[in-house]
């Protein structure tokens, strides 16, 4: 396997579903080339370093707004007598 | 008879509560998700006004057609799906575009680029665990996404920080999934990219042969 072929079926070897048999040609390429190990490495230490973000915080004002959009819409589509405000 | 409302509710059975009628179990779903709906929308647009709207965009949409839901995908894929769409249409109004299919756009762009070939290639100084300590890491991941194309950027978001499916995201996205896997590759590959840049150690960078085989 050259490292171009590696390069285009890099997704499916960090997400661990490539085929078994192409996967035996993926490591004994990658046990005798330094560079697309160390990519190979990068790509899963990218993939984690995102997953371990931090989600970003509704400010409280807007999650407040929100909410009050939300209850104002339903009140339109499920009008009941005893609502009176 | 209706059970209180907990946070061992599914999604599916909150869905079911709000077609009933139930506004608390709507409101529940909001909670639950408000926050990833809101983060990706801050992600794919880096700005909280338009964050903002997207997201209400997004929650309203939902209330408005949740009898239309049928509960074939989750429902927090339906709301990544809808706020996916929103965020694209805040895009192209910022480029001034009309709003195309992402499909025909995709055509024409994918079948001329090959994958990027890694340049900068060096070992990480740091741990993922170590890095996301650091304040400034933050920063540094959003900017590298920030150059992406925002194609490019939504598949990662989906796919690796959202963790859908490579099926889930085509269906969010109205796409196939072989696009979906290109768009992927290139948005890991050009991340890795940026990040090594910053992150990676001088020391140790390599320098690829091209005519490298085995």
């Amino acid at each position: 396997m050259k490292c171009e072929e590696l390069l285009v079926m890099l997704n499916e070897y960090v997400d661990g579903t490539v085929d078994p048999a192409i996967c035996d040609e993926f490591e004994k390429h990658l046990a005798g080339c330094n560079p697309c190990q160390v990519v190979v490495d990068n790509i899963r230490k990218t993939i984690t370093l995102y997953k371990a973000g931090q989600p970003y915080e509704l400010p409280i004002k807007f999650r407040e707004r929100l909410h009050d959009a939300l209850r104002e819409k339903w009140k339109e589509k499920h009008p009941t007598p005893k609502d009176e405000k | 008879m209706t059970n209180r409302i907990t946070p061992e509710t599914t999604d599916a059975e909150l869905v079911q509560r709000a077609k009933a009628g139930e506004l608390d179990a709507f409101e529940m779903l909001t909670t639950r998700h408000e926050q990833r709906v809101y983060s990706l929308a801050m992600r794919m647009l880096r700005q909280e006004q338009d964050a903002e709207d997207v997201t209400q965009q997004t929650f309203l949409s939902a209330l408005e057609n949740l009898d239309g839901f049928r509960g074939e995908a989750s429902f927090s894929t339906w709301l990544l799906r809808i706020a996916s769409h929103a965020a694209l249409k805040v895009i192209r109004k910022r480029k001034g575009l009309e709003t195309v299919s992402l499909e025909a756009e995709t055509e024409a762009s994918e079948h001329s680029d090959s994958v990027p070939h890694p340049e900068f290639i060096a070992d990480w100084r740091q741990s993922p665990e170590q890095l996301v300590q650091k304040r400034e890491i933050q920063r540094l991941l959003d900017e590298a996404l920030a150059r992406l194309d925002e194609k490019h950027r939504l598949v990662f978001l989906l796919r690796d920080v959202e963790g859908l499916s490579i099926h889930e995201t085509a269906e969010a996205l109205d796409l196939s999934e072989a696009n979906v896997k290109v768009r992927l590759l290139r948005a890991r590959l050009q991340l890795r990219e940026q990040l090594t840049q910053t992150l990676g150690d001088p020391a140790t960078q390599l320098v690829r042969s091209h005519h490298h085989e085995h």
